[in-house]
């Protein structure tokens, strides 16, 4: 039982991250490429602390990747539609 | 002695589908427009918009009934709504427009807006919707809607806050030189700005359960609005070349450059 929760724990992680790997906007690294070798990197693993390890290190990547993708949006729109601080105009 | 209800607020927040702010934009063969064969989002400050209303309702459980999402565009404007629905809204409205039709105009938004909320069975209580959409940038839609409804607004929020009572809301607006603090009475227009809220991440799981909320489909002759534009675009072109600049050696060179230029 607790090979099938932790099997659709990652395969959740997998689709969740390609969803997020497809707008990664630099062409040069290949995200989806690294996600996919990481994956199955690790498909034999059995111990569960090491699954969990895994899971953790997915889960921080999808972290990173969502920050970096909002602090870029946050970037865009503040050099778009703000007044550079302390210019009178 | 009857206990007072909880007052049950209806939000409304208009979402539009725009071109994705990563996309370089070009104009288009003809020059009466940008090529809209690309990536296209929800605008950026609608974003924050919705995600207002959601930690407006997080904050005030008991006082937000609803947060209905409104929509004008072509078809595809529907995938737009449900990445609000998957945000938190609870249900949607699509004004549909035909997928060859010219892009409605601020003031013919703001009119079907006003119609839509006019038609509404319960009454809605505030309008949360973004400055400027990043393609347009026409920055009028909420002021217009306001007018029309003959509301007060509250625009470039970067603070919402509900006062006591629910009456009323205090408002931190960000302009010129700062920021300024009114407090507006309910029901009443609020446009966001950047720095209002980070909106959050629609995660796969919300989205699939935003797959059961409901979307209602209207056209433009339901509302008893034409969406036909007033302006005509005559031409768009993109903004000239830099030209490449020239080292100098000194001062009398740059000097000379410059008296050559007529600036000096």
């Amino acid at each position: 039982m607790a090979a099938a929760n932790t099997r659709l724990r990652a395969i959740k992680l997998y689709k969740e991250l390609h969803r997020l790997g497809r707008e990664y906007p630099d062409p040069g690294y290949n995200f989806l490429g690294k996600l996919r070798r990481g994956f199955e990197r690790n498909r034999n693993l059995t111990d569960p602390e090491e699954i969990e390890k895994a899971l953790a290190l997915g889960d921080y990547i999808k972290k990173e990747t969502l920050a970096l993708y909002s602090l870029r949006k946050y970037r865009y729109l503040k050099r778009t539609y703000s007044k550079p601080e302390g210019h009178d105009l | 002695m009857r206990p007072t209800p909880p007052s049950c607020m209806r939000l409304l927040v208009p979402v539009k589908r725009c071109v994705d702010y990563t996309v370089k934009i070009r104009v288009n063969a003809q020059q009466t427009g940008i090529d809209t064969n690309v990536k296209h989002s929800m605008n950026p400050f609608d974003e924050i918009a919705v995600e207002e209303a959601v930690r407006l309702r997080e904050r005030h459980k008991e006082k937000i009934e609803n947060i209905k999402l409104v929509s004008i565009g072509p078809p595809k404007a529907a995938e737009i709504i449900r990445t609000g629905l998957a945000m938190g809204a609870d249900e949607g409205v699509h004004v549909e427009v035909p997928e060859t039709a010219p892009q409605p105009e601020p003031l013919g938004v703001a009119k079907a807006l006003a119609a839509l909320i006019k038609k509404e069975g319960k009454p809605i209580d505030m309008v949360i919707m973004g400055k400027q959409a990043i393609d347009g940038d026409n920055g009028m839609t909420g002021q217009m809607l306001a007018g029309l409804l003959g509301w007060g607004q509250a625009t470039f929020a970067s603070k919402v806050e509900l006062l006591d009572g629910d009456k009323e809301v205090k408002v931190t607006r960000e302009v010129d030189g700062g920021l300024e603090e009114i407090k507006v009475k309910l029901p009443a227009v609020i446009t966001t700005d950047l720095r209002l809220k980070e909106p959050r991440y629609a995660s796969l799981p919300n989205i699939m359960k935003a797959k059961k909320k409901k979307i209602e489909k209207v056209t433009p002759s339901d509302l008893g609005v034409d969406l036909t534009p007033l302006l005509e675009t005559v031409k768009v072109t993109e903004p000239p070349k830099r030209v490449g600049g020239a080292k100098v050696e000194n001062v009398d060179e740059l000097v000379a450059k410059l008296k050559a230029a007529g600036v000096v």
